[in-house]
């Protein structure tokens, strides 16, 4: 006979995933009320706003098992698209940032289709020559995109009278997009779909003769993958009010390989971890801030050595077989 | 169930398999022996779609699939094991069975995505029926660990597991005892013959030649990719050119 006691620990057990994510939700509900410093909420914001490219590029990488140097571009087709419709177009901020993520949609369906038959090192050549070519038409292209001095007087974003115009607006704004492709990304891989790509990721061959067609999961895992990296881009323009060409060059896409890599391969919520610390690093460390790119490095050659499968990925995977084997001697 | 009309395959100039044709009854267990390097894993690779056969026709209960990719062979109803073992060492045991469910699981990424009531009670019933074949396999008590975590013997019945979940029409078993000892072995071969009494198709490749008279309803023997016989165990034991294969080279070599 179960206790309530007992029930109650199951229903934890049984909604631990929902449960994480809604504890998670009340923390950043009460969070501007504790943290009123609006430097430090910008930081917390932009955290949110790698967390929804770094969750795309994760599902890529982590598990179709494929790479991408460019996801940049996305990030900026996102932030230009957005910027170049609502100022020079003006156009609603809503419908286009739907439409620019369509795009981007589009964009990787067509980079994706020749690019993905390709592996490894090609396929990171492949996805860093895009970025190139996207990072190359911002700077040169200067009677729409503004040209290496950027773009700037993007509007706020607002649903109805209220406007998000500062700090804890913006918190509430990016951390709710941030929260739902979370849950979307934690519903994903706990499917069938998800144990598939995780398959592809492990052993091309192996997956295929489960079921699954390969070609078609990682184009579509890709395409998922830019148009969580093109919101963020829009959100990005709208809450910065200004972009220039240097937030989407092969460095930041560099960037947010490093997260995944941090966060680990294949977990979702090591994705949020990994893009908090790479952002916040720079901030801990002042004297680190001239020699970012140097530290970065550093920690991805670092953590590829010794934890191939990433930093968060990487040990909870080792104390899990440990304890897996103790309860077994036990 | 499964039938092969004059299957070849070239590596370069050099032949694989030249014209093999076999038939396979539903219900029944067909070893595929011969030599080293007599085209049964290139075989078992054709039927399966992860190699394509040059010429001939492969039917799987009436249809050709000789051109089909692996996953849509997948979705006809083949399952297979490796003779190197393809489990994915990051995820747990109890997933690595459940990747054998892929065909019977939604297939859609924006409904997976959305989690509504429907899918999460399709997923409830995927994993039971998973935790049934751990159990079947004698597994069920390590579901949650990491399948890198467990012995060899182990894992070549997960693996065994994540082909028989989805109850496929025909499963393909690429050399499941070998690297394991005579206890082990003698475990694989129970389950073998139980699936078979479950009314399970098997195509077993297989070196062990205890295991194959023992299990085998019918043996077709390759060697240097011809089908030099076929027929009931007795029978190709005793057929001279069985024989020959096996132990002419054996003359030339000692």
């Amino acid at each position: 006979m179960l206790t309530t006691r007992d029930n109650l620990f199951y229903f934890i057990y049984l909604h631990r995933t929902g449960l994480t994510v809604l504890a998670l939700s009340v923390l950043l509900l009460v969070w501007p009320i504790v943290e009123s410093n609006p430097y430090n909420l910008g930081l917390s914001n932009l955290i949110a706003i790698y967390a929804i490219v770094v969750l795309g590029l994760n599902l890529f990488i982590g598990f179709a098992g494929q790479i991408s140097l460019g996801h940049a571009a996305f990030f900026a087709i996102g932030a230009y698209g957005s910027a170049i419709g609502t100022t020079t177009l003006g156009g609603p901020a809503w419908p286009i940032m739907i439409a620019v993520a369509l795009a981007a949609a589009l964009v990787a369906l067509a980079v994706g289709l020749p690019a993905l038959k390709l592996s490894g090192h090609y396929l990171a050549m492949a996805t860093l020559g895009f970025n190139i070519v996207v990072y190359t038409i911002l700077v040169q292209w200067d009677s729409v995109t503004g040209g290496p001095s950027g773009f700037s007087g993007i509007p706020y974003l607002a649903i109805g009278p209220a406007v998000f115009d500062n700090e804890i607006y913006f918190h509430y704004l990016v951390w709710t997009v941030a929260m739902i492709a979370l849950l979307l990304c934690l519903n994903l891989v706990r499917s069938g779909v998800g144990r598939g790509l995780a398959a592809l990721a492990e052993d091309e061959t192996a997956a295929a003769t489960l079921g699954v067609d390969t070609r078609r999961a990682k184009v579509k895992v890709f395409v998922l993958s830019a148009v969580l990296a093109s919101v963020a881009g829009s959100l990005f323009a709208h809450c910065y009010a200004f972009v220039s060409p240097d937030s989407f060059n092969i460095f930041a896409s560099v960037d947010f390989v490093i997260m995944v890599v941090v966060g680990g391969m294949g977990s979702i919520w090591g994705s949020l971890f990994g893009a908090a610390l790479i952002t916040l690093l720079p901030e801990w460390i002042e004297a680190m801030e001239s020699y970012k790119d140097i530290l970065h490095g550093l920690i991805l050659v670092l953590i590829l050595l010794f934890l191939p499968q990433g930093l968060v990925t990487g040990i909870v995977d080792a104390v899990r077989t440990r304890i897996a084997l103790s309860r077994h001697h036990a | 169930m499964l039938e092969l009309r004059n299957v070849s395959k070239w590596f370069g100039g050099l032949p694989a398999l030249q014209d093999v044709s076999f038939c396979m009854e539903p219900g029944r267990i067909t070893a595929l022996i011969g030599p080293n390097g007599a085209g049964k894993s290139t075989l078992i690779n054709c039927i399966s779609g992860v190699d394509r056969a040059q010429s001939g026709s492969i039917w799987l209960a009436h249809h050709p699939i000789e051109a089909l990719p692996a996953h849509k062979i997948a979705v006809l109803g083949v399952a297979r094991t490796f003779q190197n073992m393809k489990l994915f060492a990051r995820l747990s045991v109890l997933d690595n069975v459940l990747t054998g469910l892929t065909v019977a699981a939604e297939r859609s990424f924006t409904v997976s995505m959305l989690r509504l009531p429907a899918l999460r009670h399709q997923e409830r019933q995927l994993r039971l029926r998973a935790l049934e074949a751990l159990d079947d396999f004698g597994l069920a008590n390590k579901a949650q660990w990491p399948a890198s975590s467990l012995s060899y013997g182990e894992k070549k019945r997960v693996e065994m597991a994540r082909a028989f979940v989805s109850e496929p029409r025909l499963v393909l078993l690429d050399e499941p005892v070998a690297g394991l000892n005579t206890k082990e072995t003698a475990q694989i071969a129970r389950h073998i013959r139980r699936q078979r009494n479950a009314g399970h198709t098997m195509l077993l490749v297989e070196h062990d030649m205890e295991l194959v008279m023992d299990v085998a309803d019918q043996v077709v023997v390759l060697d240097s990719g011809r089908c030099i016989a076929c027929g009931k165990p007795a029978a190709v034991r005793s057929n001279p050119m069985v024989l020959e294969a096996y132990l002419g080279r054996m003359e030339a070599t000692a």
